[in-house]
């Protein structure tokens, strides 16, 4: 695929300098098993300015900057420096041209000092290969004075830094390394506001030093206070790029979620019964901060929310993982206290994790050991097993949920992506839940098997179970979801109706873009 | 339609794949036997036969607990010094006296406790398997000399020799334990919830526990069960020749682990079972036993048993990655 939009060079918005773009990426194409991350991507980034990037989870910005970082070769598209094209073969080789990645979990040795840790790898040597302490340690105190950083010591352990200050260690390690270009992932997203505000602070004395700065955030107010320009990828592709004078909050959410519902999703209306799990106030620091929610037999529930908003979290508090601190939870009426997974299991609550690899499966057992295992205390008589009973409860789950196996005593590690997503529904369904809590139940399987899930969550939600679906995918919340609850920052910000939510409604409530949803609303 | 295609295969097939391993040790001994019976017949002897069994049975008594901890993610290395402990203790009071019968008991429930307490350290304080056992190792081992000075224990009462019992008066009383144990115990791990929450703990923690399993429980009773088969073990070891050396064997645990991994117990958790181990136990034993029928010196064993290791690992790791890639 040929890109049709080359970026060149741009007039700065309110001034005459041209912009000479020194990194420039252009129609980069780059394929996952079973994933087009990048689907011909173009981007570019001048010296002196901070170029963010936006997108939902999954629209590409980590593998975009993996690509600039020397960690992926692209399948397709070309990398310029200075306008030559050039071959990026691993971090080293970004490393050595002057580009500079801080990664969000920041990389950094906790152990070893700030002078350590800044010249890793680069430290200046005296004859015979010897460290030079002193050398070091000065050209770490000359680095903090030209950013005004009067409070770090070079000689500090890095693991007794706060975050805020170790990522200044990971600014200054950029620095001594001379780089041109620094690429920050979600800077601001373990930082308080003060470090926020004295990382801006940073940044914009790196813009002043005729560093390109490409600036990744969730924060729509981070954009607009930041950054000079803004780019959108959504689902891989480029979406384009804007000066921030010319753009607005409600412009670049629709740029964001502003897709097509291809997928047609097949919700059946089913008659909505009494409550089944009423929450109040529910209270579990840091995640949960005072979250209720209703969820009503028949219904299907969407939580949506940014990756970090506190929805699995506030799910596992429902289940019982990380109990709550305050707060009442409803079963049917009754108020009960669920302090653990086994106790919410019990009490017929069922969580289908969203990691299935980590939380879901154990993956050097079979089918039937999976299938079986969220209810084994059932099929036991004491403490033995009931193998007939087992086998045919694996038997009924491969068949009903449609599993493709070559036979219940396969390993699960062998079948394919959707069909283990099967085999953790059928896990938990086959313990007879009240409520089904679904945490991203269709991430990272095909199409094919996507619409076997939403299929069953139908059919489920029609035999009177309630349903909580957690979901990234915005038309799959709007298309599965009888209601949308939106998360951010560990609370509920807003209810919305089938009726009433739109993309753009559910995504300018997501990023926190106070000013959105009246927009869109009037 | 690939769901037809797959069950289309017949079901012999998918079950041999899964025995590979306990099948491989059964064809790997019986060539054993019959390629180093050709070299020399004397290897066949029904007395070098029973030898084999009968001299090595604790270490497969022990493996069986060894694999369920390396099933469950852990490890111990503690084993060897622990069985030389317990030996000795077993021996001294036998000596001094002691009823027969509590001079093996108590042993045994010294093995619980002991192993109790290394797995208290694993599961409720988090302290790698690893470590806690080492520790443990050095105790043992350094505690045993200090306290016996490795004198040789001698003297032992008549009947206190558990080698020399022979129940249904054929079966040798080691032998006899370590199949019934063995079956037993393979049993117990396949059809309990018990046995089901150690492949579970050991093949995803955080899956185990959102099913309901506790962790800390299950490494609980894994680490009090292993302490029985030690201890069990242990007496084995006592109870096989008139003396007792007050030490620890060399590279004991070296052996018993062996057995587990060289039996299909994957190092990283989650798989295996116990006839494995005691498969594999039974051939170590036959291979260090030819090598001397075969001329090879002895002091090739240890080769022998790497080599071993590392074939195992590299078959496990190769179906592995097969598996993987055709998923």
């Amino acid at each position: 695929m040929c890109p049709n939009t080359e970026p060149t060079a741009t007039v700065s918005p309110g001034s005459a300098v041209v912009r000479v773009p020194v990194l420039q990426l252009v129609g980069v194409v780059k394929s996952f098993p079973g994933v087009k991350a990048l689907k011909g991507v173009s981007f570019d980034i001048a010296a002196g300015e901070v170029h963010a990037l936006l997108g939902e989870n999954g629209a590409g910005k980590s593998t975009l900057i993996k690509v600039m970082s020397g960690v992926y070769t692209p399948d397709a598209g070309v990398l310029r420096l200075d306008g030559k094209d050039i071959r990026l073969n691993g971090p080293d080789d970004a490393r050595a041209v002057g580009i500079a990645t801080i990664y969000q979990e920041l990389l950094l040795f906790p152990e070893l000092s700030v002078a350590e840790n800044v010249f890793m790898g680069h430290a200046p040597r005296r004859r015979w290969g010897a460290l030079d302490w002193p050398a070091m340690r000065t050209k770490t105190r000359a680095l903090l004075d030209s950013l005004e950083i009067t409070d770090l010591d070079p000689a500090q352990m890095v693991g007794t830094l706060s975050v805020g200050n170790r990522q200044r260690v990971e600014i200054l390690r950029a620095l001594s390394q001379d780089a041109r270009i620094l690429i920050m992932d979600e800077p601001t997203a373990a930082l308080t506001e003060r470090d926020v505000q004295r990382l801006f602070a940073i940044v914009r004395r790196l813009r002043e030093r005729r560093v390109g700065i490409v600036y990744i955030s969730h924060r729509l107010d981070e954009t607009f206070e930041l950054a000079d320009r803004v780019t959108v990828l959504r689902d891989g592709e480029y979406v384009g790029t804007k000066a921030v004078t010319d753009t607005s909050p409600d412009d670049l959410v629709q740029m964001m979620v502003g897709r097509r519902i291809e997928n047609l999703f097949p919700k059946v209306a089913v008659p909505i019964g009494a409550p089944v799990l009423e929450v109040r106030n529910l209270v579990r620091r840091p995640h949960t901060l005072d979250v209720s929610l209703t969820l009503r037999a028949g219904e299907i529930v969407g939580l949506a929310g940014l990756v970090g908003s506190g929805r699995s979290e506030f799910a596992q508090t429902i289940f019982g993982v990380t109990p709550a601190e305050s707060g009442e939870i409803l079963l049917n009426g009754k108020p009960v206290s669920v302090r653990s997974a086994a106790e919410g299991c019990h009490l017929g609550i069922a969580y289908l994790p969203e990691d299935r690899g980590i939380q879901g499966l154990v993956r050097p057992l079979t089918v039937r050991e999976n299938l079986s295992m969220a209810m084994l205390t059932r099929l036991a008589h004491g403490s033995f097993i009931d193998r007939a009973a087992e086998q045919e409860l694996a038997q009924d789950g491969v068949r009903r949920f449609g599993i493709r196996t070559s036979g219940i005593e396969t390993v699960v590690n062998k079948l394919s992506g959707g069909n283990q997503q099967k085999v953790v529904l059928g896990k938990w369904l086959a313990t007879n839940p009240k409520v089904l809590i679904l945490d991203e139940p269709t991430r990272g399987i095909d199409v094919g098997a996507k619409a076997e899930i939403h299929r069953l969550m139908c059919e489920l939600a029609g035999r009177g179970l309630a349903i909580l679906m957690i979901s990234s995918e915005l038309p799959e919340v709007l298309g599965m979801s009888d209601r949308v609850l939106v998360m951010r920052e560990g609370r509920v910000v807003v209810e919305l109706p089938r009726e009433a939510a739109t993309q753009e409604r559910v995504g300018g409530y997501m990023m926190g873009s106070e000013a959105v949803p009246q927009a869109v609303a009037s | 339609m690939s769901a037809a295609l797959a069950s289309a295969v017949p079901v012999w097939r998918r079950r041999r794949l899964q025995v590979s391993q306990e099948w491989l040790l059964l064809l790997g001994i019986v060539a054993l036997v019959i390629v180093v019976g050709l070299v020399n017949p004397r290897f066949l002897a029904l007395r070098n036969l029973q030898t084999i069994l009968l001299g090595n049975a604790y270490i497969a008594v022990a493996a069986i607990g060894m694999s369920m901890v390396i099933i469950s993610g852990n490890i111990d290395i503690s084993i060897g010094s622990l069985i030389g402990v317990l030996a000795t203790v077993s021996g001294s009071l036998a000596v001094a006296g002691v009823p027969l019968g509590l001079s093996w008991l108590i042993p045994i429930l010294l093995g619980v406790v002991a192993m109790s307490i290394m797995g208290a350290f694993v599961a409720y304080l988090n302290i790698p398997a690893i470590v806690v056992t080492l520790g443990m190792m050095s105790v043992l081992k350094g505690g045993l000399i200090s306290v016996t000075n490795g004198v040789w224990i001698s003297n032992l009462p008549p009947g206190f020799l558990l080698a020399q019992e022979k129940v249904f008066g054929v079966v040798p009383m080691p032998v006899f334990l370590m199949v019934v144990l063995t079956v037993a115990a393979a049993w117990w791990m396949r059809n309990t919830s018990a046995g089901r929450s150690m492949y579970a703990v050991g093949g995803n923690v955080e899956a185990a526990r959102l099913c309901g399993y506790h962790r800390q429980r299950t490494l609980m009773m894994i680490f009090a069960v292993h302490g029985l088969f030690a201890g069990v073990a242990a007496v084995l070891f006592a109870t096989q020749l008139s003396v007792i050396q007050s030490s620890v064997p060399a590279n004991l645990e070296m052996t018993i682990i062996t057995a587990s991994v060289v039996g299909g117990v994957s190092i990283l958790g989650g798989t295996g079972t116990v006839i494995g181990s005691t498969l594999a136990a039974i051939l170590i034993a036959a291979i260090a036993n030819s090598l001397v029928f075969v001329n090879i010196s002895p002091f090739w064993l240890r080769a022998v048993q790497g080599t071993l290791i590392l074939v195992t690992v590299l078959a496990d790791i190769l179906r592995r990655r097969r598996r993987a890639k055709a998923r």
